[in-house]
């Protein structure tokens, strides 16, 4: 079995956020990591790999330094590792950047590609959907549990309220939740390897069956008009009570005010 | 691509079991004010099977049309059949704007017919206008008008983008649920009613489903309620949820939760507030031993009242709420719960 795990390298967002002077996001200044549903889906990769046998290919598309996360991935157990990095590619919005993944992904055999649900950068859930959308392939998203069964693929799907249990054909793409599993932690052979390991390169040329109107910048449909940083609600009172009785007398005060109680 | 053509303010109306969701009439409620400042009206696409009788529904909550695609196909929410009905609807009626909800169908839903009909989409969007773009003329480049600007958080909430879709049809959006309001319903409007079947065609795409397993809750949907007893990691054990459900109970509030509750396994993922969890706007949102993460924030800074009980001065959470209270919630919740029962007792 052949298994491609999409990942992105993302501005890890949990410790906050640095921003420039002039207010655009300073990516330098904030740590670089895989995405953690892109981290949970290649876990979920590896598994089926020792429980089944498959060949794991980890792809990225980001600048050179995301191959970071790349040698992460081969640490932590991915077979091979391929870069889709091109200056003509910047900029891409969601459908420019399935575009550009599907393209690259065209070069490979598989039966199984996995993407994590979203990324913690854009929040957006779109790129793995819309990649199967352009292979012609079925798409199984919000995954909590993934099954081989032959040639078909079981998922445990989740909505608000329930969850289903979905049989696919493979070859099919399905994208993980973090809460699909605690990812595992790199070997240290895994990391000495995978410092030596070559990462395969690809550049726009490498691209099959892909528009140049469809790429980069220039070939985003999604045009961003204005970013902001979000100016937040201002903090209100806050009180250090001296006495329990106090601290329920302020908030029976204040609920008494607001006609609440 | 001739823009020209694409016409009106469409809205996905998500039913599930036959029952249509909120966020329908939450979109028909924006969708009814786009179309004003369009000088359009507003259609709802309701999609699945034996589901015509909805449609009225949809009129009293504003849909001037309802478009039914109804197909024994349609039964359950498959991505691929219900995308196949959708692009079809678009292709047919060739909508301007076409806004979906970022539910967990939504949000696989609009991905795929929006790369189908090769078009853009902006995810999770918190507000939508009808404006120029660009915002402000730039020499040289011809400023639009009447486009929909979709503004929407990004990283984690800490930045806020407005997106327009200048140049492909629809402008396509999901639409975070909770965040537009609804209209009074009017009772026995009508809608004119379409029905439209594209023809569903069975393809590789399909899955079968092997089985459907809801959850067991019998709890009110935080998302309705009005004043929620909110709970994080600071409350310690699943135990002491107890504190919360009495004092949810004396004041008539609904219990909900932080992440880190969820996923120490100490409540269901139906209660958790914030980005991965329900953006929740009630009256009065009680923020007890929650410290105030960003992603918490961003789905309940909406709320009219927030009240936030931490024995941890610094806790970010005292950055939004109206009152803040530095105290150890143990010595405080019960006594509050009391308090409030003799309060409303004196009345």
């Amino acid at each position: 079995m052949k298994i491609i795990v999409c990942i992105k390298q993302v501005p890890d967002t949990k410790g906050g956020v640095k921003f420039n002077p002039d207010g655009t996001l300073d990516r330098a200044g904030m740590l670089a990591i895989m995405n953690p549903d892109d981290k949970a889906g290649l876990e979920a990769a590896l598994r089926l790999k020792d429980e089944y046998g498959a060949e794991v290919t980890v792809l990225t598309m980001g600048l050179p330094k995301a191959a970071d996360a790349l040698r992460e991935a081969l640490a932590m157990g991915a077979d091979k590792a391929i870069l889709v990095t091109d200056r003509v590619l910047g900029g891409a919005d969601t459908w420019a950047t399935s575009t550009t993944i599907a393209g690259a992904i065209r070069n490979l055999e598989y039966d199984l590609i996995i993407t994590g649900r979203q990324a913690i950068d854009g929040d957006t859930a779109q790129v793995g959907p819309q990649i199967a959308e352009h292979l012609g392939i079925p798409v199984i998203s919000y995954a909590q549990d993934i099954k081989i069964e032959g040639d078909k693929v079981v998922v445990q799907r989740q909505y608000d309220d329930r969850y289903h249990v979905l049989e696919a054909q493979m070859p099919c793409l399905i994208t993980a939740l973090s809460e699909l599993n605690e990812p595992r932690y790199m070997t240290p052979g895994g990391i000495f390897d995978a410092c030596k390991a070559e990462i395969i390169t690809w550049g726009r040329k490498d691209l099959v069956d892909v528009d140049d109107s469809n790429l980069g910048l220039a070939g985003s449909p999604t045009k961003i008009a204005k970013a902001s940083d979000k100016v937040r609600k201002g903090a209100g009172e806050k009180v250090v009570p001296e006495s329990p009785e106090d601290a329920v007398s302020y908030i029976v005060g204040k609920l008494d005010e607001k006609h609440i109680i | 691509m001739n823009l020209e053509e694409y016409k009106g303010v469409y809205v996905f109306a998500q039913q599930v079991d036959n029952v249509i969701g909120s966020i329908s009439f939450e979109l028909l409620g924006k969708g009814r004010e786009l179309a004003a400042d369009l000088g359009t009206d507003v259609t709802a696409v309701l999609i699945g099977y034996q589901v015509k009788d909805l449609a009225d529904q949809l009129a009293e909550y504003g849909a001037d049309k309802v478009i039914v695609v109804d197909d024994p196909e349609l039964e359950t929410y498959r991505t691929e059949p219900y995308a196949q009905a959708l692009a079809g609807v678009i292709n047919e009626f060739k909508p301007e704007i076409m806004l979906v909800g970022a539910t967990a169908i939504g949000r696989d839903l609009g991905p795929t017919v929006s790369a189908r009909v090769a078009t853009g989409l902006t995810a999770d969007c918190t507000k939508l206008d009808i404006g120029d773009f660009p915002l402000t003329p730039i020499p040289g480049k011809e400023q639009l008008h009447n486009q929909l600007l979709m503004t929407r958080p990004a990283f984690g909430g800490n930045t806020i983008a407005t997106i327009a879709c200048p140049n492909n049809r629809p402008q396509m959006a999901t639409v975070r649920p909770g965040v537009m309001q609804k209209i009074t319903p009017v009772a026995g409007a009508k809608a004119e009613v379409i029905e439209y079947n594209p023809g569903i065609t069975v393809n590789n795409k399909f899955v079968t489903i092997k089985e459907v397993v809801k959850a067991v809750s019998n709890t009110v949907d935080i998302m309705d309620a009005k004043i929620l007893v909110s709970g994080g990691r600071g409350v310690g054990s699943p135990e002491n949820f107890k504190l919360l459900d009495d004092l949810a109970e004396a004041i008539g509030g609904t219990v909900s939760c932080s992440r880190a509750v969820v996923d120490a396994g100490w409540k269901p993922k139906d209660l958790q507030v914030g980005q991965t969890g329900k953006t929740v706007r009630p009256n009065v949102y009680f923020a007890i031993g929650i410290s105030g993460a960003i992603q918490h924030v961003a789905g309940m800074e909406e709320s009219y009242i927030i009240i936030a009980i931490n024995k941890d001065e610094d806790a970010p959470i005292f950055d939004v709420a109206d009152y803040g209270v530095v105290r150890d919630l143990n010595k405080i919740v019960p006594q509050l719960t009391e308090a409030i029962k003799a309060a409303k007792a004196n009345k």
